[in-house]
This record gives structure tokens, C-alpha cells and sequence, in this order.
């Protein structure tokens, strides 16, 4: 057996062994679900027990907390994760937006203070880009940070502020200058400390009926001057590229899982055991139909993965397969949830709390929640203007 | 419930070199024009052309050694395909290719080395297995051989006048067989030039009643049955890998337009009701293509790859039809012309989605593969 294959064997049998028992409560799917206290005490336990494992940020510097190892042995343990559907590591922004970016270009202070304490979950992290009325179009951040002295006093609100309630740190990007020549030149970047006087955090219920997401207001609000990251006005640019470590583009994120893994074989399953219209979905034609371009547009997904391994099969349209991930992986979840219900006939109407309702509504609970990733870190209509702009070179306006 | 799908993808220095070859050949033996004055001309290739790719070795790279072939496998003969359709050449290429794998998967060694010497060196050859009731089962065949002599008639056969070797699936005594005919044995009144959507492609009716077939000339057996999947499978990959050179060049001609037509006083292109298609056609192509060479990859590894080869034809002809027809939309009224080359595209895009299976035929051929029954 190959040395990564005794790797594998290794992760799998560890995992297996100890991946927390199921809980007695429905588990968020994402880090932008987790509504109660005992989810989140649950997934931070895991998180915290898979780092001390030595099972993630394997490949961060061993310096700051990380293991020092090759990339391939993180993404192994990632896949066997993905594999096994262990609960995801929840400190999402911190392993792979905040995490990756001090990692980049953090001060040595900065990588000290705050790695290790990504890996472990002992410090979470949120995101504070988006803006009630800006949505997808971070250039117009209206938050207003004005330096005073050592600190900046920062004024405004942030939306998807999801685990702010548990927060120790945002990341947050606020108009420092006004005034500046162009609207993206007037921001400013900062790994905020949530606890300062002056923010505060107000749950929101989202469309599934459930709470999970936050909005955060700065009233006053007195943060270190030292916490900006980059010079005044580099905001834009420091946000650019945490965003290109979620859309994966230069990888550098911790590894682990960040949401649970649904394949259309689980699809495949429920239509096995729902009935629509008086039969096994399964043997609806509509639904086979259904199930076999989503089998292929998923194997699809996997294929572009292995395909971007070879550069002479990438070349006519650099960036392709990179900057789509998002749009492609985002997407197909919210039609294939959308699609686990309407497979279920009649009982397709059914939620949450009924007695009737296929496996506990969970896959009505999971479209509402699909939206998430389509709307969150960008909307899949900008997702597809950024495509058709830096990949295909359409034209901006 | 199959085991779960594999995700290999191999691409190999030869690959990458023929791949890097095709793109400049092609594109330098077939600009549009060429492509339009060949629509015009009876063979629809240039002979000097056809010699270039004689001289390249491509007619030779799926032939094995000992007949002067380059023994690549038909995954080499991919980044060819691809980047022909990217270029709509017409010609026997495909064909030839198709004829190719029928010998190297069900001749015995007197007919390969009767006929693969001959391809390496620039013979046409092409395939008649399709008949007058349209279906895509190679086993339904009502063309018979009784006594030497066969009755029946073949359609679609591409490049019927200039083939030198035509491989018929034909029923003897009820049992699949493939008869490797030399089209001199077809008097040429029988042979009758079908009007088909690709203006490119040269494709013909066959009536075979009364031509005379040898015993030696004939694959039986399992080897016919061989011969007819190997050649099937070739012709979804080639045909798949046409397509994904052809969504590749839709896209170039659809976003070159975007960015020049002026209307309301914008570029088109910044319109996201023009944009946000153009970027699903593009992940349809990328979609596509990776089906495409994990198919290829399966087989050279010798791998069961009909799953792969299935989705890599359906996913491939979703892909084009879909650019295609909106690449003559999002040209507006010059789209609706003869003169605008997105017709070529849309034809290709047609002619490839009705060779061997359409995407529905495949989709649902995919069901009992993946669902079980």
C-alpha cells in the first residue's frame, strides 16, 4: 500500500471511530445554519477534536499552530470527510477566508495571535462585508470607520453576519475615505474584535423559519487602529482576495469540510423510499430522467477537478474551471433540493414539524437553505457576470 | 445501483503534443471560408489538406505498429476531433477513424493487413451500419448476405464516394456480421447522395442489393459483435469531442459579436440577458469536455467506460444545441442569414446530436446503467 493510501486507511478508521454520536436535534447543514447553542457547542467540540487529531490545517505552518505537511495529506482527510459525511468544521471564515489571508499577508504578530486559535475553534470568526443594501456590490460598503487617535470609530451595519453571536473576530471591510477618486478605493480592511463596545449582534429569521444568520450594528464603535489590514484604501483589494480563497482559486485554505456533503446518490436513495404518486419515485420516468443528467452533471463537477490537473487540457480558457466553482457547486445544490421534493408527490408539500413530512422535512428545510450559497459571497448573477467578464471578456458596460 | 462513478483523467505528452499540433493545424488549414467554399465542392475536403493530415500521422495514430499506425489509441485521436469540429472541417477523418476501429476491434489479421496499411497511407474508409428506419440499435439490421450476394440498403453512410473501404453490418442467417466491402464492388448508380443539415458533411444512401460479398471479406462472430460496440464507442467519443471544438468556436464567434454589435448605446455583451447565457454555454463546454477525456481516459486504461462515454455524448450535444441556437438569437436579424456563421454551427450542432444516439436516447439509456431497473 501506497504511503497516502496507509494515510487514508488511517484518517477513515479515525474518523469512523470518532465522529460524534448523532444528535438528538436536526443538524445545521452549514456554518451559516447553526441557529442554537447546543449546535454550536456540538460542531466546536468536533472541530476542536479533529485539530488536536492533527486532522486539519495540516498544511498551515507549523509555526502558527498548523501541521506543516504536504497539501495532499489535508485533502485526503478532506475527501474521507466529504466520504464518511462527518459533521463540518464550522469555523468556516476563519479556516477559509480570515485563516488563509493573515497566513498570506498578515504581520508575524498577526499569525500568532490568531492562527492556532482558528484551528482549534477556540476564537470563531465572521464576515463583515455585505450591507443591507448592497447585497452582492461590495464597492458600495457604506460602513463608515474614522480613525481617532490609536482606534477607528465605525458606524453602519453588516448583513450574513453568520456565528456573529459567537464571534471573536470579523472580518470587516469600511469606508475609511469618502471622498476617495473611485468607490473601491475609499475602503479599508480590519480583523475586528467583536467584543468592542459599541457592536451588536440581532439574530434574523430566515426563510426556512428557523434563526442562523445575524445582522451586526456598529454604533460608535471603538476598534484598535492596529487591527486594519493592508494601508487605508486597500480595502478592496485585502477583500479580493479572501474572495479568491473561497472561490478556491489559490487554495490555502485549511481543509476540512465546510458544509454537509450532498450527493445525488442521497437523492437517489429518497427516491427509493418516497412514493409519488402512489409508486416508488423511482420509478417515475420523470424522475429517473431527472436523476441521471443530475448523476452527470455532478460526475461533471468531480471531472473538472481532476481535469484542472492538467494544464494542456486548461489552457483555451484560463480560469474556467476555477472562478465557476462557486457558481457550478452552488447551483446544483439548490435544483437538486429543489428537485428532493418535488420527487415526493403530494407529500412534497409537507415541513418541518409534521408528523408526515419525508424524513423530517429535511429536504424542504435544505432548499430554503440552498439559497444561502447562492445568494451569500456573492449572488450566482454576479458570480456569472464576474465569468463572463474576466474569463470570456465581455464587456462591463 | 452501479458503484460509484471514477474519476480518472489522463492526459499523456503524446496527447498534450497532438492536442497542441491539431490547435494550429486546424485552424490554419480551415478558416470559415474554406469551410464555406467546401460546402460548394462534391467531396467537401481538399485533397491537399486530406495529404497533410496523411503526412501528420493522424490517419495511422489508432492503428497498431506492425501496420504502420503509431498505436496511440483512439484517446489520441481525441485532441484531433476536437479541434477538427472547432474548425468544422468536413472530410473523411471520422469516418475513416470509425472504419479504423471496426478493423482493429473485429478483423482477423489478413483483413487488417489488408486494409490498416492502406488507411495509414491516406485511403478513406467508412462505416454503413445505419438503415432507412432511423434507429440507433447497430443490432437491428435487415440487410442480409445469402450466398455470397446482399440485398438490402444502408443510409448516412458518410463519404461513400470517396471511401475505398466501406465496413457493413449485415445479417447472415440471422447472426450479426461485418462485410469490409472496397466500394469499387458498389456500382456507383446505387450509391445516392443524401441532403443533410450539415452542409459539411458528405453523407449517402447505399442500396447493396445484388453486390457480391467473399467469405474473406467478412467479420462474424463475436468478433462482429466486437467490432460493431468498439466502433459505436468510438463514434459517441469522436463525435462528442467534434461537438466540444464546436461549442469552443460558437463561443469565440458568440463573444466576439458581443463585444463589437452596438445597441441602445451599449456593447450587447454588457447586457446580462445575453451575458449570463454565453456563460452557461461555456459551462456547458467545460462540462462537456471533462466527460469527454475522462471517457477517452477510461479507455485507454481498458476500463468499462460506457457510463462515461454516454454522458460525454449526451452532455456534449445538450451543450452545442444549446450554444448554437443561442449564438443565432444573440446575433439578431444577421443571425437569421445564411451569410452569418452561426448557421454552420447550429447544422454542425444537429448533424452530431443525430449520429448514434441523440441526448435523450443516451439519458435514458443511462437509467438501468446508474438507477438499476
Amino acid at each position: 500500500m501506497s504511503e497516502l493510501a496507509e494515510f487514508r486507511s488511517e484518517v477513515s478508521a479515525w474518523l469512523s471511530e470518532n465522529r460524534p454520536a448523532e444528535p438528538d436535534f436536526l443538524l445545521p447543514e452549514t456554518f451559516m445554519e447553526v441557529g442554537t447553542d447546543s449546535q454550536f457547542h456540538y460542531l466546536r467540540d468536533w472541530q476542536q477534536q479533529v485539530y488536536e487529531a492533527g486532522y486539519l490545517g495540516m498544511s498551515w505552518p507549523r509555526e502558527y499552530g498548523g501541521g506543516g505537511k504536504p497539501q495532499a495529506l489535508q485533502d485526503i482527510v478532506t475527501a474521507e470527510m466529504a466520504r464518511l459525511n462527518t459533521p463540518f468544521m464550522m469555523n468556516t471564515i476563519g479556516l477559509n477566508w480570515a485563516g488563509p489571508l493573515i497566513l498570506s499577508r498578515g504581520s508575524e504578530d498577526e499569525k500568532q495571535r490568531y492562527i492556532q486559535a482558528i484551528l482549534s475553534a477556540s476564537e470563531i470568526w465572521c464576515q463583515g462585508f455585505s450591507e443591507p443594501d448592497h447585497g452582492s456590490d461590495l464597492g458600495s460598503v457604506q460602513t463608515r470607520a474614522v480613525r481617532d487617535g490609536d482606534d477607528y470609530i465605525v458606524n453602519g451595519s453588516k448583513i450574513w453576519t453568520s456565528l456573529g453571536q459567537h464571534a471573536k473576530h470579523m472580518i470587516l471591510l469600511a469606508r475609511t475615505d469618502p471622498d476617495a477618486s473611485n468607490k473601491y478605493a475609499g475602503l479599508s480592511f480590519f480583523l475586528a474584535p467583536m467584543e468592542s463596545p459599541g457592536i451588536e449582534v440581532q439574530p434574523i429569521r430566515k426563510l426556512t423559519g428557523e434563526f442562523g444568520f445575524n445582522q451586526t450594528f456598529f454604533n460608535d464603535a471603538r476598534i484598535p487602529a492596529t487591527c486594519r489590514m493592508g494601508a487605508e484604501g486597500e480595502g478592496w483589494q485585502v477583500a479580493m482576495s479572501t474572495l479568491t480563497f473561497e472561490r478556491g482559486v489559490s487554495g490555502g485554505q485549511a481543509g476540512g469540510t465546510s458544509m454537509i456533503a450532498m450527493k445525488v446518490a442521497d437523492v437517489v436513495e429518497l427516491a427509493r423510499r418516497a412514493k409519488r404518486h402512489g409508486k416508488p419515485a423511482i420509478e417515475d420516468p420523470w424522475v429517473r430522467d431527472q436523476l441521471v443528467r443530475f448523476l452527470s452533471e455532478e460526475q461533471g463537477d468531480r471531472l473538472a477537478t481532476a481535469r484542472a490537473k492538467h494544464p494542456a487540457l486548461v489552457v483555451d480558457r484560463p480560469g474556467a474551471l476555477a472562478l465557476s466553482g462557486k457558481l457550478r457547486h452552488t447551483e446544483h445544490r439548490r435544483r437538486l433540493c429543489q428537485f428532493a421534493i418535488a420527487l415526493q408527490g403530494a407529500n412534497g408539500a409537507r415541513y418541518m414539524g409534521d408528523a408526515q413530512a419525508i424524513e423530517g422535512g429535511k429536504w424542504q428545510r435544505s432548499y430554503f437553505n440552498a439559497f444561502s450559497a447562492t445568494i451569500g459571497g456573492g449572488t450566482s448573477q454576479v458570480q456569472a457576470n464576474i465569468i463572463g467578464e474576466r474569463v470570456l471578456g465581455l464587456p462591463k458596460h | 445501483m452501479s458503484a460509484e462513478l471514477k474519476n480518472t483523467m489522463s492526459f499523456s505528452e503524446e496527447q498534450s503534443m497532438l492536442l497542441d499540433t491539431a490547435v494550429e493545424f486546424c485552424k490554419a488549414a480551415s478558416p470559415i471560408a474554406e469551410v464555406r467554399d467546401l460546402v460548394l465542392t462534391d467531396s467537401g475536403v481538399r485533397a491537399d489538406v486530406w495529404q497533410q493530415i496523411v503526412d501528420l500521422g493522424w490517419t495511422g495514430v489508432a492503428v497498431p505498429e506492425d501496420f504502420g499506425g503509431s498505436d496511440l489509441g483512439l484517446a489520441a485521436v481525441v485532441p484531433l476531433a476536437e479541434s477538427m469540429g472547432r474548425h468544422l472541417f468536413g472530410g473523411p477523418f471520422v469516418a475513416t477513424q470509425l472504419a479504423t476501429q471496426t478493423l482493429v476491434a473485429g478483423a482477423n489479421a489478413e483483413q487488417q493487413a489488408h486494409w490498416l496499411p492502406k488507411i495509414v497511407a491516406g485511403s478513406a474508409a467508412t462505416i454503413a451500419f445505419a438503415e432507412n428506419d432511423g434507429s440507433w440499435d447497430l443490432q437491428a439490421i435487415s440487410t442480409t448476405l445469402t450466398a455470397g450476394v446482399l440485398s438490402g440498403s444502408k443510409t448516412l453512410v458518410l463519404d461513400a464516394q470517396i471511401a475505398e473501404l466501406i465496413a457493413i453490418s449485415v445479417r447472415v442467417d440471422g447472426q450479426v456480421a461485418i462485410a469490409l466491402l472496397p466500394s469499387a464492388a458498389i456500382p456507383t448508380t446505387q450509391i445516392s447522395r443524401d441532403v443533410v443539415l450539415d452542409e459539411t458533411r458528405r453523407s449517402y444512401s447505399v442500396v447493396l442489393d445484388g453486390v457480391r460479398v467473399e467469405p474473406d471479406q467478412l467479420i462474424t462472430g463475436a468478433a462482429a459483435a466486437a467490432a460493431l460496440q468498439a466502433t459505436e464507442q468510438a463514434a459517441w467519443l469522436l463525435h462528442a469531442a467534434d461537438a466540444c471544438g464546436g461549442i469552443h468556436a460558437t463561443i469565440d464567434l458568440v463573444v466576439e459579436y458581443l463585444n463589437t454589435r452596438t445597441q441602445f448605446g451599449r456593447k450587447i455583451g454588457s447586457y446580462q440577458a445575453l451575458k449570463h447565457p454565453t456563460v452557461d454555454m461555456l459551462m456547458g463546454l467545460e462540462r462537456a469536455r471533462s466527460h469527454v477525456y475522462h471517457a477517452a481516459s477510461l479507455l485507454s486504461a481498458q476500463d468499462d467506460a460506457e457510463v462515461a462515454l454516454r454522458m460525454a455524448k449526451a452532455e456534449s450535444d445538450d451543450a452545442y444545441n444549446f450554444a448554437a441556437d443561442r449564438a443565432i438569437q444573440f446575433h439578431g436579424g444577421f443571425g437569421f442569414t445564411y451569410e452569418c456563421d452561426a448557421q454552420l454551427y447550429l447544422r454542425r450542432a444537429l448533424w452530431l446530436q443525430y449520429q448514434f444516439g441523440d441526448s435523450p436516447y443516451h439519458w435514458a439509456a443511462l437509467q438501468p446503467l446508474l438507477l438499476g431497473n
